[in-house]
């Protein structure tokens, strides 16, 4: 399970002027649900590009299942499946006409060909509408169409570019949930994503990317407790007192941010609810509210490009 | 760098499938429903023209092909100017229609090389071009048997025959035209303005362009008479840039047997010649290769310019 399917070293591409990857770093291994988290324009969506061998890198060497997408970019594409941003199919044509099409494309035997589009179809709970236009399609239906594509192709990695922008929280969650369970039957996945919780509650590791560098790659913990400096978010809603001045000369308290509504968020080291409980009624205040939670993608998101912005201006 | 696998791998799918589109697609219907409207006038008009000449004229059935009535153009006269509609309507966004449906990267993400695709898009539309010229064809030499009562000899239908492969040719060129502007711009709607622009310069204005570049490049001289020969010669060039020209000599000369040059004649030239004798048909054939060569080569060099531009251009819209 730990052989490394995706490689890229020093990989740059640059257009013009602009750097839109610099000098990127990956590992990806086998049957892992691989994230590549970070703002619009950041250089996801290029670096993806260059791992399919659809766009030339500057300069550095990418690797996939042990080819070269550039020198063999066939035997690359027949692995790897790829759902762009914003997909689109032929309106025309039907589910399964579109799906037929590109099984003909990858080269899928004639014999297995209409088997295995109907499998993927059911797979994505499209068998009941793979006769009809997919004008008529909703958006998630589309995405889900999209990974039917990678499943009767019988892609060994999936390569999916913001699976999940646009759609509502319910489609949302059932493109998750598929996305899951090729996971669990061992395909690698490799996404991207600005949502953060989704990449959260799917991803095994994450890479951060901020002006095309990949800032740090871990697990989502790991990755929180790096830039938070602690794992503890504690939530502290109180009355009548300071409660900041209260709690910050805690031992073990990181950092103390005031929140909308009057309330402040802790970061710490370790549990410190009963700590800043006493502390707050020392203070003479009334404790409202007090609650510990993980800290979640979006803190370190915020965080991480906070403090990379301040030793930018620095 | 060496590529591994093969250029064309999945190109023929992409070319039925492009064919399969063409052939249900509005556009396309409208476009062949117009060709065959004027086709059929052409033909009617030609027939009424020469049912007085029957029995005097050994080519009837090229004549029902190149005979105008007037008001009516001759039909090939009409296949000179709407066959590059055609070929436009099916091209003008072959390349750029794949960005605006975002459906470009999808496909390329499968184990295809982009070739295939830019290959596949040009087979494709010469296959409907091919299956509509035949049945046009078929059904205009039906229709001649029918009102003349008279099967084609055979050396009408070599004729024809050839005739139907400069109609390929020439739709063509206007094909990779299309394919090319396709590449180049990014809105459908810029290339189809293009293309049609560019269909008007060369089917209305190039020989007004063309007679008004030799006034001013190659005066003519009324002393010296070669200056009025180089005059024509450089008309009948620059004439020639327009793949229209090139079609108009072909047809002339594979339809009107009696043609004997496509060019300037002299007078000593035409000693011991027999005024309106038919030419064989291989020294006919002969007459038009330069113009059919040079529709294919423009083909060639339009359709690799549209291959090298596409090659080069970023996959993300």
């Amino acid at each position: 399970m730990s052989d490394i399917v995706i490689e890229a070293r020093g990989l740059t591409k640059r257009y013009g002027a602009t750097t839109a990857v610099d000098g990127l770093d990956l590992d990806v291994k086998a049957g892992e649900v691989f994230g590549l988290l970070g703002p619009n324009g950041s250089g996801k969506t290029t670096t993806i590009l260059m791992l399919l061998g659809l766009t030339e890198p500057t300069s550095g060497s990418v690797s996939v299942l042990g080819h070269n997408p550039l020198r063999e970019p066939l035997l690359v594409k027949r692995e790897v499946g790829y759902l762009p941003d914003a997909i689109g199919f032929y309106d025309q044509l039907t589910a399964r006409e579109n799906l037929r099409y590109t099984a003909k494309l990858s080269g899928i035997p004639a014999t297995e060909r209409e088997k295995r589009i109907e499998e993927a179809l059911q797979r994505v709970r499209l068998g009941k509408v793979a006769d009809r236009r997919v004008k008529t399609f909703s958006r998630g239906m589309r995405q889900r169409l999209g990974l039917a594509e990678l499943v009767a192709k019988g892609s060994r990695i999936a390569i999916l570019d913001e699976p999940t922008s646009g759609l509502d929280p319910q489609s949302t969650q059932e493109l998750l949930e598929l996305i899951s369970s090729f996971a669990r039957e061992g395909m690698t996945v490799l996404l991207s994503s600005h949502l953060l919780a989704m990449v959260q509650s799917v991803c095994d590791r994450v890479a951060l990317f901020r002006e095309g560098k990949a800032g740090l790659i871990g697990t989502v913990p790991e990755i929180a407790g790096k830039v938070l400096g602690g794992v503890y978010v504690i939530d502290v809603e109180a009355e009548g007192a300071d409660t900041k001045r209260a709690v910050s000369g805690i031992e073990g308290v990181r950092g103390v941010t005031p929140r909308k509504g009057g309330g402040v968020q802790i970061d710490a080291d370790r549990d410190l609810r009963g700590e800043v409980a006493a502390a707050v009624v020392a203070a003479g205040g009334k404790l409202k509210g007090l609650s510990m939670s993980q800290s979640s993608l979006d803190d370190v998101y915020v965080r991480y490009f906070k403090t990379q912005e301040m030793a930018d201006a620095a | 760098m060496q590529r591994k696998g093969s250029a064309l791998s999945g190109m023929s799918t992409i070319a039925w499938k492009e064919a399969a589109d063409h052939f249900s697609s509005a556009r396309f219907h409208f476009v062949m429903l117009l060709v065959l409207l004027t086709a059929f006038g052409g033909v009617y008009g030609a027939i009424g023209q020469i049912k007085n000449t029957i029995g005097q004229d050994p080519f009837l059935f090229l004549r029902l092909l190149t005979t105008a009535k007037q008001p009516v153009p001759s039909f090939v006269a009409f296949l000179g100017f709407m066959l590059p509609l055609v070929s436009i309507a099916l091209a003008f966004d072959a390349v750029n229609g794949e960005y605006g449906r975002r459906t470009m990267s999808r496909i390329l993400s499968q184990p295809i090389y982009r070739d295939a695709l830019l290959f596949g898009k040009f087979v494709g539309g010469m296959i409907v071009l091919t299956i509509s010229l035949l049945t046009l064809w078929l059904l205009v030499t039906g229709l001649g048997i029918l009102t003349l009562g008279l099967p084609p000899s055979g050396e009408e239908i070599a004729r024809g025959l050839c005739f139907l492969v400069a109609c390929l040719a020439y739709a063509g060129v206007w094909l990779a035209l299309s394919l090319f502007l396709s590449t180049i711009f990014r809105q459908a709607a810029t290339s189809a303005l293009a293309a049609l622009a560019l269909w008007l310069v060369f089917s209305i204005f190039w020989g007004m362009i063309a007679h008004a570049l030799t006034v001013a490049l190659a005066p003519i001289d009324p002393t010296d008479p070669m200056t009025l020969v180089n005059a024509v010669e450089l008309q009948t060039g620059l004439a020639r840039i327009s793949p229209n020209t090139l079609f108009s000599e072909t047809a002339s000369a594979l339809l009107n047997p009696q043609t004997r040059s496509l060019g300037l004649v002299f007078i000593n030239q035409l000693e011991d010649a027999i005024p309106g004798a038919p030419l064989p048909f291989s020294q006919s054939a002969l007459l038009i290769w330069p113009q059919l060569s040079g529709m294919v080569a423009a083909m060639l060099l339009i359709f690799t310019a549209a291959y090298v531009t596409f090659q080069r251009q970023e996959v993300r819209a």
